[in-house]
């Protein structure tokens, strides 16, 4: 296909495809010039004035809840989740990688666990504890709950990964006499961290978004969405965008840093590929 | 391979111990309370089709199944469409990698972001005098702003095909990568056109691409209640919008039953759809 004249469809679609991304990401840049509103302005344009009134007004308590606390709450329970997403999917990933009995229904389990809708697994963990006389809470219940989420996209892009992966460098490593525990320490995290740092972001992210899953599970301190949804019926004031553009901001960081690191793994990887027949 | 017999359970162990105590468990729960009593307070362990008679007996139920399948139904057209074309778009007509690389990021990214955030960014699009009533109006294509924008059936799908597409793109794209380029070349040196191509070599290929990309859209869609509260103003209904209104009413073995159906319904159309795709195979 190379070298040829590009066809006029490459420019149809080229349209096409800028569209859809303007569909993407049109409102939530509407919402970010909207953020910036002045203090009389409203929630449609026109802006009237340019000011950082809104962004003040979230960081008062009596304004808008809680904001402080439940943004702390959504990112420490992220990085709980992320941590014990990419642990138990590398760990589920290295089991598939024998026979073992009960491994479909596992399977199986990981994919009913991304079809069930959310707001079931919201409504069976939040009764399950209420019959047992647990209280739930946002670092129990509902960790949980975001773990049903998380792990089955952990489990899949793991299952991807050990799809392609060479297992002579394992071998090698245990011809040199590596323990067990070496070879996944000093060959296959090492190999699959990219992998790994995607995990940990979907983890964080889809954590900290999560809505629907801890509605019923958080107990009594709302987490940041929870917390957004709760604005979105009584808070008429560009406050709330202020609000959208500080945690997708936050978003955006995660996932430029998530970025950043795998493209630096890479770059090091290309630079010093390999040290064979360097004498080291 | 030399690991012993007893690794592997050891490693797939804090896996199975998440989906047993917060996946099975809970459906079990859900299951179990949907055959009990519950007065305004409280819920009470009993044997009783109560719910289930209510649910099936009440016309408001078949109306709000029929619209959520609607909402499905033409959210899942929608995406697959646009999921096609775009990864269409990606796979065969951007040629150097950093730039597939690039876009398919770019399409990525907002699946990352917050879905509420995503429709309250709608607002000031959408609303009565938001930027496409001005800009209609200004235009002189209506004399009046349209009040159908905001709040209505529009924008709830028009939300749902914002979030939801990327669930199409991913798997889509997936299939593409994978077909085999000299098949589409000997296509062409046989005499094929474009759309022969299109509809003998790529679409069959991308089967289960758009298999697992409608079995996220319709899962999805068929479960949601944020969405069709928030984008249709509390004007529409929906399976899960009924069941969360049940349970702010503390209804929860009514909540269940519409559960237990919900899923049943779920389950029946994801296998379905299964039998077009070995989802194994596809990883």
């Amino acid at each position: 296909m190379h070298g040829r004249k590009r066809p006029k469809s490459f420019y149809l679609l080229g349209a096409f495809f800028i569209l859809f991304v303007l569909f993407l990401y049109g409102p939530m840049s509407t919402i970010f010039i909207l953020s910036f509103q002045g203090p009389e302005g409203g929630l449609t344009f026109p802006m009237r004035g340019v000011s950082l009134t809104w962004f003040r007004n979230l960081l008062e308590k009596q304004m808008v809840g809680d904001f402080a606390g439940s943004f702390t709450r959504s990112f420490v329970l992220g990085i709980i989740v992320m941590f014990l997403t990419v642990a138990i999917s590398l760990s589920g990933g290295l089991a598939f990688r024998h026979r073992f009995r009960g491994a479909s229904v596992i399977f199986y389990l990981a994919i009913a666990s991304l079809i069930v809708p959310s707001i079931l697994i919201s409504l069976g963990i939040g009764l399950q504890f209420r019959i047992i006389g647990w209280d739930t809470t946002w670092y129990g219940s509902a960790l949980g709950a975001h773990l049903t989420w998380t792990l089955p996209f952990g489990l899949l892009i793991m299952f991807a990964v050990f799809n392609r992966f060479n297992k002579s460098y394992e071998e090698a490593a245990r011809d040199l006499g590596a323990s067990p525990w070496q070879v996944i320490r000093h060959v296959v995290i090492p190999i699959t961290l990219p992998s790994l740092i995607g995990i940990a972001l979907f983890g964080l992210t889809l954590s900290y978004d999560e809505f629907a899953r801890t509605l019923m599970t958080a107990g009594t301190d709302n987490t940041l969405p929870l917390e957004i949804y709760a604005m979105t019926t009584n808070v008429t004031t560009p406050v709330l965008y202020a609000l959208g553009t500080v945690t997708s901001a936050f978003s955006f960081l995660i996932i430029v840093l998530a970025l950043g690191a795998v493209t630096f793994l890479r770059w090091r990887r290309a630079r010093h590929g390999s040290d064979a027949g360097k004498g080291v | 391979m030399r690991t012993k017999s007893y690794i592997p359970y050891l490693q797939v162990a804090p896996l199975a111990f998440v989906f047993g105590a917060f996946l099975v468990v809970p459906i079990l729960t859900i299951i179990v309370v949907s055959f009990w009593d519950y007065d305004f307070a409280r819920i009470i362990p009993d044997f009783v089709l109560t719910n289930y008679q209510e649910l099936l007996s009440s016309p408001v139920t078949l109306r709000t199944y029929l619209n959520t399948l609607r909402y499905a139904a033409i959210v899942w057209a929608v995406t697959l469409v646009i999921g096609f074309t775009v990864a269409y778009f990606l796979a065969f007509h951007v040629r150097s990698d950093t730039w597939q690389t690039a876009c398919f990021l770019i399409c990525t990214v907002p699946f990352l972001t917050s879905n509420i955030i995503r429709m309250i960014s709608w607002i000031p699009f959408l609303g009565r005098n938001g930027l496409l009533n001005s800009a209609l109006l200004g235009a002189g294509i209506v004399n009046e702003p349209l009040e159908f924008l905001l709040f209505s059936d529009f924008a709830v799908i028009l939300a749902f095909v914002h979030l939801y597409t990327l669930f199409m793109i991913v798997p889509i794209f997936n299939s593409m990568m994978r077909i085999d380029r000299s098949l589409i070349e000997a296509a062409y040196d046989a005499g094929a056109r474009g759309l022969q191509v299109l509809v003998n070599i790529i679409i069959p290929l991308c089967k289960p691409g758009i298999a697992i990309g409608s079995i996220f859209v319709v899962t999805l869609v068929m479960g949601d209640f944020i969405t069709v509260r928030f984008m249709s103003g509390g004007q529409s209904a929906s399976v899960g919008l009924m069941m969360s209104n049940a349970i702010s009413l503390m209804q929860y073995p009514a909540a269940a039953a519409n559960a237990v159906i919900l899923l049943a319904l779920v389950l029946l159309m994801v296998g379905a759809m299964m039998r077009i795709v070995d989802i194994r195979r596809e990883l």
